[in-house]
């Protein structure tokens, strides 16, 4: 019979990952850099959202994005033309999530000591992000009214991980069957400490409260 | 979930341990996967067969996997029930005020080495 060398572990496979989200975190404190992961599903107008509350913002704050994509550099392009900030396409290869590592590298490669304010605009999935710290100082995440007031029941820890939801595309209440307040109390459920903003990009509704909300983290 | 990138993360992970132990080559990771933790245990070892050819350390390591009971303990009757047959609802008084206690875990437990030196005698 074979003997077997046996080598106990013990160590979650998140460990790593959660270790260097904790490091890019001070490093970018000490520079006096605030990073938010902006999480959503393709589609949500997250590109949109973005652009305008950076258009509130720019005067007042140094601003960079950063675009996860697994392809095309459409993102980082709508973001630079719409706001005139500095912007980075990251391809990920074609994985469903950026981690902390590859984060780091961007942020490395983006170069952010000019910057007071980073938006990681991740890859549009409402499931693999949630599991993996990036190393960002808050996560938000963006619910538009198209997908439906159950989606936190569907993806309930996408919800609990984040700071902040924005419920987007308010202007197309009356099309859907969304109850605000539905959408509202599944969300707090599962997270009661989560702030919820709703907002219309389109119209402007909201994004003086979401930006006032950005500035209160800083 | 997101077998493949976990698979990256296990891989990464094994190949750390084994170079702190002066491992060349395993033969086999046994990993604790909770219940409720969303992996898919067959697309997990599929994705598994495949990235650990990239690696000399692990070409020829099967995964195996062990599965971790989910409890869900009821803040307002203070019971512990079995998080899978019941959900976030507690059996016993009904309320939803519940919280996950374990089942969510994706631990590698050990890897293992034969010792070829004792496989002739």
């Amino acid at each position: 019979m074979k003997k077997v060398k046996i080598i106990e572990v013990h160590e979650n496979v998140f460990n790593s990952n959660n270790v260097a989200a904790e490091e890019l975190r001070h490093e970018l404190k000490d520079k006096g850099v605030y990073m938010l992961n902006v999480m959503s599903s393709p589609g949500s107008g997250k590109t949109t959202a973005l652009s305008k509350l950076i258009n509130i913002l720019k005067d007042e704050y140094r601003i960079g994005v950063m675009d996860v994509d697994i392809e095309t550099s459409l993102d980082a392009q709508k973001v630079a033309d719409l706001t005139g900030v500095r912007a980075l396409q990251i391809h990920n290869g074609g994985l469903c999530h950026i981690d902390a590592e590859m984060t780091s590298k961007a942020i490395e490669e983006f170069g952010v000591d000019d910057l007071d304010i980073v938006f990681l605009e991740n890859i549009g999935n409402l499931v693999c992000p949630a599991e993996f710290d990036t190393g960002a100082h808050r996560n938000m995440m963006i619910l538009s009214v198209p997908e439906g007031d159950d989606k936190p029941l569907k993806y309930p820890l996408m919800f609990s991980v984040c700071d902040l939801v924005i419920i987007s595309k308010i202007d197309t209440m009356e099309f859907f069957d969304f109850d605000m307040d539905k959408a509202k109390s599944n969300i707090l459920r599962l997270n009661p400490k989560a702030s919820i903003i709703p907002v219309s990009a389109k119209t402007g509704e909201g994004m003086e409260e979401l930006a006032k909300w950005i500035r209160a983290q800083l | 979930m997101h077998e493949l990138g976990v698979t990256f993360y296990v891989v990464k992970d094994v190949k750390k341990v084994a170079k702190e132990n002066k491992v060349d080559k395993i033969d086999f990771v046994t990993l604790e996967i909770g219940e409720v933790s969303g992996v898919i245990h067959d697309q997990l070892i599929d994705c598994w067969n495949w990235a650990r050819k990239k690696e000399t350390v692990t070409e020829s390591a099967e995964l195996n996997i062990e599965t971790l009971e989910a409890i869900t303990f009821c803040e307002d009757c203070q019971a512990e029930y079995r998080t899978v047959d019941y959900g976030k609802i507690c059996p016993y008084c009904k309320s939803e005020n519940t919280y996950l206690l374990r089942g969510n875990e994706f631990n590698i437990k050990e890897i293992g080495v034969y010792d070829e030196d004792d496989e002739e005698s």
